[in-house]
């Protein structure tokens, strides 16, 4: 199956909670899903006979734009081989994505991270804490407006 | 005698054997230079080195510094490699553990001054003089075994020329 069969596909069964396909851009072609809809769609790309998704490769955060964060799932069938990659917009102001441990338990840390450096919220993660920065850090840092703190514990950061 | 050999302007031995005179601190440093314990405890890629130079090629063995694994064992750490801010309160509690006295040397360029990280490292110490003394810095990215030894050397010799007896004495 090309990207287009399971565009298609995801069409049919979940509708509006597809977004659009985008092929011909300079990294992978990707599907884009709606915040609410993503742990169904992902049970589905798993469970189905023609697609058999059994694993999730990387799931990673994107600062895209002003007001938009992503999340990105790269997924690999080992039965099937093929790949796949799905796209979630999220506003800054509000940015809850589900949560897709449920699907691949592999999840649980990606999605960690990427709320330690990102920001974004993981609805459904059963263990939601930063994993790489130390508990009492403030903000996100791989957003594009962060600023250095000037001072942590009473140690100067900058140089 | 190796020993003696080594011991050479330090000590005056007598032709009959059996005695040798020398003063408390240089016996005192003597042993404490050559049997400098080191920190098991190894950071970034220039722990990579610390480790080759640990190993039979480099042989730090030979000076006498072994690794521990405990702070209270231990009188020097090495700080290899780059220390983030999260690691920063660690060191400097593994450092408070130690017992005096205690020497510290700073290994590459990341625990000098934070290295390639100096400006967009939100989350690396610039220094790890920031948070402890440091005796002796090593630079390079990484700095060769050969460096490290020096380093090291460098250590010993300030130890020959302090004075523990006079101190003791002091307090
Ligand atoms: S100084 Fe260079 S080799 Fe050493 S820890 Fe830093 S980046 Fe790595």
């Amino acid at each position: 199956m090309d990207i287009n069969d399971v565009y298609n596909l995801l069409k049919k069964v979940f509708e509006d909670g597809i977004g659009e396909l985008k092929t011909g851009i300079p990294v992978e072609d990707c599907i884009y899903v709606e915040a609410g809809k993503i742990e169904a769609v992902c049970f589905f790309l798993r469970d189905e006979e023609r697609l058999q998704f059994d694993a999730l490769m990387c799931l990673s955060g994107v600062d895209k734009d002003k007001t938009t964060l992503t999340t990105v799932y790269h997924l690999y069938s080992y039965a099937l081989k093929h790949r796949l990659t799905i796209k979630v917009d999220v506003p800054k102001d509000n940015p809850v994505v589900q949560s897709v441990y449920q699907v691949w338990s592999t999840a649980e840390w990606h999605e960690r991270e990427s709320y330690d450096l990102l920001g974004i919220k993981y609805e459904g993660n059963p263990d939601l804490r930063r994993i790489l920065l130390p508990e009492d850090w403030e903000g996100h840092p791989l957003l594009k407006d962060y600023k250095v703190q000037e001072f942590y514990n009473g140690m100067k950061v900058p140089y | 005698m190796g020993i003696l050999n080594r011991l050479d302007s330090r000590i005056e031995q007598f032709e009959t054997g059996n005695l040798m005179i020398t003063s408390v601190d240089k016996l005192l440093n003597y042993a404490r230079l050559s049997s400098m314990w080191q920190m098991f405890f190894g950071l970034a890629c220039c722990a990579i080195e610390m480790m080759a130079t640990s190993a039979s090629h480099y042989d730090l063995d030979r000076f006498g510094i072994i690794p521990r694994p405990s702070p209270r064992h231990c009188d020097i750490i090495l700080i290899s490699g780059t220390v983030t801010l999260k690691m920063a309160s660690r060191i400097k509690r593994l450092y408070d553990q130690m017992p005096e006295p205690k020497y510290v040397l700073s290994m590459g360029s990341c625990s000098n001054c934070g290295g390639p990280y100096w400006e967009h490292g939100y989350h690396v110490l610039k220094g790890i003089d920031r948070i402890i003394p440091v005796d002796v810095y090593v630079p390079g990215c990484p700095p060769r075994p050969e460096a490290l030894l020096e380093g090291l050397l460098k250590v010993q010799e300030k130890i020959r020329t302090q004075s523990i007896a006079k101190q003791i004495k002091k307090a």
